[in-house]
């Protein structure tokens, strides 16, 4: 572990000053010498693993903004403040009633613990956890661009099929996402260049031929909350994580599910898929192909089939092309059969 | 009583909770890496990343330059001390730092030692090493591996065990099987990190490491520095996690000593969880040909078990289960053969059940196949297989209650409930399976030294240098010593874990309760003798008794007809303050040599398949129910039973905790755990808790462990079989029956996995 500065701004234009001080136009937040941090369950690992190399953190802890540590669910939707504790929100009733996809994507992560001490803006914000890229003497490309990346030949059973490149087949391991990028959440950032609003949609970026480039925040940028839209199809939703143990475990395959249902008819449906895809995974194809259609087994594997359509498997993760698609399909049926 | 506490039946002790239990949930026992904590410089290690080649140049400035750093150990300062050797209490020949060799991943290239444990891991991560690298050898299938037959490579395994004419019996066999099947690679991860803390007081080496055999680790290390073991002190009272990982001492306790000794100042070094992968031992992968031949009746007639192990270069580590397998049913004729296949791997060592695991895996998945093959029970046809004498050497089993084993395992579990036709059992979603599968672990047995004293207040002080590894051998000792003196427990103090103390063996091969208890149960006897003197002695209170009707009870000498003497008293009469007694224990058929050997930390195993009059095993029987979804196919364990025999139970309490302790690791065996081997590099990938998946509680349902009955005065004076290493022996076995049961696919490779069940 490498000596840092340690700062604990009280508000987040103080916070924003001290990472444009020590970060540059250019920086990528988890590469510049600034970062920011919060519960720390990530960075703090990495941090220790040599991956991570800030010699400045500034720590968002502090910060005075009480709605940071809001949950606020209007009749518009829900206002996440950036500093919720996971556990907190998982424990939320008028999510569990209301958007239990999203209640479901947080109380299936990690365990008690890191629940209570990591944030949702933190969680959004999770880097892959690639084997690979956790431990320094492998080559890398994300985490030394240009060095190559060891998972392409190597083990890569937990890897993405979906939205690699030949640069990076890093999974985006997180599940919160998920269920926010189905129901077209967006998240609020401020930096030195003022406020603004991305979509989730948008704020990662797979990893084409710069896989160390994550996200589209800029190294000074706070992320100071996240917005869900009030929705019809947010009450019949769930999240359906696979993995090897019932526990404490990344998904090998995951779904977020929202429907709209007339009968059995889909009216809206809205589909996001974890663990086989290098960033949060909004399955448009198949939303596309159930719209309208009776929902059962036939139409949901034609549904899981279009979402798959583009898959590319690597030695050890051709599984999750299957597994991906049964875990849509059961998702989808589960999600139907919800009495709600 | 309750579940966690079982009510004794026949032959079996009281529950005493345990004597440490207190301490440790308190968090006021104290680890090895937990004292001493004045003046203490850290250690911190670095290792290759590369598995095969040579340290060209090491490039130590950066390191140097860390502010704190103290010192850094590596190549030439070992110089002046012997190499570690390959042996029960060494886990390798490699001398890491003596040699720029690389012959495995992740093996010591330095030590790092400075005044914090940061400014340590960040000195001992700036150390670069240019490699003159090679390409390695990862595993069976690379290129470049040399297979040895393992017979004699081992004093533990002598010989491929083989019964009458295989191959005809085969060829006449009606019903038969030919089949393949797998273990992986599996690395020991205790809670408990491995740690070494090592200071000198003048030329006296002291070291506080979890270890699981203090006398021969000492011998061990004297070897190594050039000094007298009288001068070495090991210490290890409390250990987080052992099961076969702290038994051989590892190339890091010397350096680390060496260390102290260069800077005159206590030096620890806590290795990191994954540098453990590549410094410490663990469980290599095996591979399995199995043949089973049988009559239509279900009576075996053939049975050829074929294994393949990986080890390293230098070092010849066998595990060899043959020996069990071929003796666990009455097959008609028997072949075996064990190869030893070489690659550029570290050396493996002992992980609970080190041989069972793997080959009684295969042989009781072979088994259920068989069944299948007959159309027959799983339990039936283990019950027609039942033999009278062990097959290879004839010779009778000193006590076998298998069969009692099956019969309530499956009465507890409802077995009889089971549809016998295949994914015929279903809950919604759920295809329901249910599996079952013998466990056997050998009885063995070795010397052991205690003290026991007697105090005239009626307190008693037993001390003896084996271990806690979690077994709760410091309880039942005392239970012991509070059975036979009749005091109770909390007035005996148990001190164990450190090589000043009588010795004791190494506490693995499930021998410490009975090799302990035995010599316990000598010492207190001739405790029990002095006071029978001194109290029918003449003018003694019991004077004109005869020994033989006499017992001890709540601080009397209490005779048949009812009269009886206080302890207390008597020892006045005596005029003595206390009676302290030093018993040696022998088993039958040690050797002259075999208390020398016991001091000189190479204790002679005694039981097992050696013994001339009988073979002694424990046995158990596992079923187990799996549930496996019909589209997403993950494997679920609701419920598990285990029955298990294994002669006196002296604590129903803390066995039915090593027994359920194995059954879980036995579903993680079954469904989880395997270390990644990155096959271009030999190195391994998921060297941490995160990625190296182990059971959690919400993997863990419904789980039941009956302690059978038996009586046996075979194995040693205890009556004692080992059990801890009992519980893990079949359940994977019994886990892959069930799965066969659920979906009708037959999972030969471990650990069983999502995308196998999948296609
Ligand atoms: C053993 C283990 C198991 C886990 N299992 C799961 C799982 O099953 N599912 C799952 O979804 N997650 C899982 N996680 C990941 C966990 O949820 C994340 O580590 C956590 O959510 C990160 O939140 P944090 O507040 O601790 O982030 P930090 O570690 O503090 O930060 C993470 C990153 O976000 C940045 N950051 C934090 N807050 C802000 C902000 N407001 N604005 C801008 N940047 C910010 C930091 O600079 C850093 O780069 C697991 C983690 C561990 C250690
Ligand atoms: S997959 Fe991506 S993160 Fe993993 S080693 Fe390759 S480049 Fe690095």
């Amino acid at each position: 572990m490498r000596p840092f500065v340690y700062e604990q701004p009280t508000d987040i234009s103080a916070a924003v000053a001290i990472a444009s001080r020590f970060t540059t136009e250019d920086d990528q937040p988890t590469r510049a010498n600034a970062q920011f941090i919060a519960g720390g369950t990530n960075l703090a690992d990495y941090m220790k693993l040599g991956v991570a190399e800030p010699n400045r953190l500034v720590d968002l802890n502090r910060l005075k903004d009480p709605g940071l540590r809001q949950i606020r669910v209007t009749d518009e939707g829900i206002r996440f403040g950036a500093l919720v504790r996971m556990g907190e929100a998982a424990d939320h009733a008028e999510l569990k009633r209301g958007y239990p996809v999203i209640a479901d994507s947080l109380r299936l992560a990690a365990s008690g613990q890191i629940r209570n001490m990591a944030s949702l803006a933190g969680n959004v914000l999770q880097r892959t956890r690639c084997e690979y890229f956790r431990e320094t003497s492998w080559h890398c490309n994300k985490r030394v661009p240009g060095s190559g990346c060891a998972a392409m030949e190597g083990f890569n059973r937990q890897h993405a099929v979906l939205g690699g490149s030949d640069a990076c087949i890093a999974t985006y391991h997180g599940d919160f996402a998920q269920a926010l990028i189905a129901l077209d959440a967006v998240v609020r950032a401020e930096g030195s260049r003022g406020a603004r609003k991305i979509p989730l949609a948008k704020l990662h970026r797979q990893p084409r031929d710069t896989p160390e480039i994550e996200t589209d925040l800029a190294a000074d940028e706070i992320i100071t909350a996240i917005e869900v839209p009030a929705v019809p199809w947010a009450r019949r939703s769930l999240y359906l994580k696979i993995r090897d143990r019932e526990s404490y475990a990344f998904a090998l395959a995951s779904a977020a599910v929202a429907l709209d249902l007339d009968g059995d008819n889909v009216r809206e449906a809205r589909i996001a898929l974890g663990g086989v895809a290098t960033v949060p995974w909004r399955a448009k194809a198949a939303e596309e192909a159930l719209q309208g259609k009776t929902l059962d087994e036939p139409s949901a594997g034609a549904a899981a089939d279009a979402a798959f359509a583009g898959a590319e498997p690597r030695q050890h993760n051709a599984f999750k092309i299957e597994l991906g698609k049964r875990t849509l399909v059961r998702a989808l049926l589960e999600t139907r059969d919800m009495k709600v | 009583m309750d579940t966690a506490a079982p009510r004794p039946k026949e032959n079996q002790g009281q529950p005493l909770p345990r004597v440490d239990a207190r301490l440790k949930v308190t968090g006021q026992a104290h680890y090895p890496a937990d004292l001493p904590t004045a003046n203490i410089a850290y250690g911190a290690l670095a290792t290759s990343s590369i598995a095969k080649g040579k340290v060209a140049k090491l490039h130590l400035d950066d390191a140097r330059a860390v502010p704190g750093l103290l010192d850094i150990v590596t190549y030439g300062d070992m110089d002046t001390v012997e190499k570690p050797k390959f042996a029960n209490s060494g886990s390798t020949s490699i001398g890491p730092l003596h040699d720029r060799t690389i012959f495995h991943d992740g093996q010591i290239i330095a030590l790092a030692v400075a005044e914090t444990f940061e400014a340590a891991e960040e000195a001992a991560q700036l150390i670069r090493a240019e490699y003159d690298a090679e390409t390695p050898t990862a595993s069976f299938d690379s290129p470049g591996t040399a297979t040895i037959p393992a017979a004699g490579k081992s004093p533990l395994f002598k010989e491929d065990v083989k019964a009458g004419d295989f191959d005809a019996a085969y060829k006449e066999a009606a019903v038969k099987i030919d089949a393949r099947y797998s273990t992986p690679t599996q690395h020991h991860n205790p809670i408990e990190l491995f740690s070494t803390t090592a200071f000198w007081e003048g030329d006296q080496l002291i070291v506080h490491e979890p270890s699981q055999n203090v006398t021969g680790w000492k011998v061990e290390l004297a070897r190594q520095l050039k000094i007298d073991p009288a001068k070495v002190r090991i210490v290890s009272p409390f250990i987080g996690g052992a099961f076969g990982s702290k038994g051989p001492m590892t190339p890091r306790t010397a350096i680390v000593a060496v260390a102290a000794r260069r800077l005159g100042r206590p030096v620890r070094c806590v290795t990191s969880r994954m540098q453990a992968f590549g410094t410490q031992t663990y469980r290599a992968e095996t591979r399995h040909r199995i043949r089973i031949g049988a009559g239509k009746d279900g009576r075996i007639t053939a049975f050829a078990h074929e294994g393949w192990e990986v080890t390293s270069r230098p070092d010849s580590y066998v595990v060899g289960g043959t020996s069990a397998t071929g003796r666990m049913y009455g097959y008609g004729s028997v072949l075996t053969h064990v190869s030893l296949v070489q690659a550029d791997r570290n050396t493996p060592g002992y992980m609970r059940s080190p041989p069972e695991t793997p080959y009684v895996y295969a042989l009781e998945n072979a088994m259920d196949e068989m069944a299948v093959a007959l159309g027959m029970d799983p339990v039936e046809f283990r019950r027609i297989n039942e033999p009278k004498t062990e097959p290879i050497g004839k010779k009778p089993f000193s006590s076998r209650s298998l069969i009692q084993c099956y019969d309530q395992a499956a009465e507890a579990f409802g077995w009889a409930k089971r549809d016998p036709k295949v994914g015929a059992m279903r809950d919604g979603d759920w295809l329901v399976g249910m599996g079952c599968a013998t466990a056997i672990y050998p009885t063995a047995v070795a010397p052991c030294a205690a003290r026991v004293r007697l105090t005239v207040d009626g307190d008693v002080r037993l001390q003896c240098g084996s271990h806690e590894i979690g077994t709760g051998v410091r309880t039942v000792a005392g239970q012991m010593a509070s059975e036979r003196l009749g005091v109770s427990i909390d007035r005996i103090s148990v001190e164990m874990g450190d090589s000043s103390l009588p010795p004791a063996p190494v506490s693995g091969g499930s021998i410490s309760t009975a090799s302990v208890c035995s010599a316990v149960l000598k010492a207190c006897d001739a405790i029990r003798a002095k006071l029978y003197a001194g109290a029918t002695a003449e003018g003694g209170p019991l004077a004109g008794s005869h020994n033989e009707e006499l017992d001890l009870a709540d601080g009397k000498i209490v005779a048949k007809g009812g009269a009886s003497a206080k302890v207390e008293d008597v020892l006045k009469t005596m005029q003595v303050g206390a009676i302290e007694e030093y018993a040696e224990f022998a088993p039958k058929g040690a050797t002259p040599e075999a208390l020398k050997k016991l001091y000189a930390g190479m204790p002679e195993f005694h039981g097992g398949e050696q013994d001339e009059d009988s073979v002694k095993y424990a046995f158990g029987a596992e079923f187990v129910e799996v549930r496996i979804n019909r589209y997403t196919r993950e494997i679920r364990v609701p419920r598990i039973v285990g029955a298990f025999a294994a002669g006196r139970i002296m604590n129903t309490r803390t066995a039915r905790s090593q027994l359920m302790g194995g059954m879980i690791w036995g579903i993680g065996q079954a469904l989880h755990e395997a270390t990644e081997v990155d096959s271009r590099y030999a190195r391994y990938v998921n060297r941490d808790l995160q990625d190296y998946l182990v059971p959690v509680n919400a993997d863990i349902n419904d789980l039941q462990v009956i302690l059978v009955p038996e009586v046996d005065h075979a194995v040693n004076p205890a009556g004692v079989k080992g059990l801890g290493e009992l519980g893990n022996v079949g359940t994977a076995a019994a886990v892959a029956s069930a799965v066969y049961h659920a979906t009708g696919k037959r999972i030969r490779d471990l650990p069983i996995r999502i995308e196998q069940l999948l296609v």
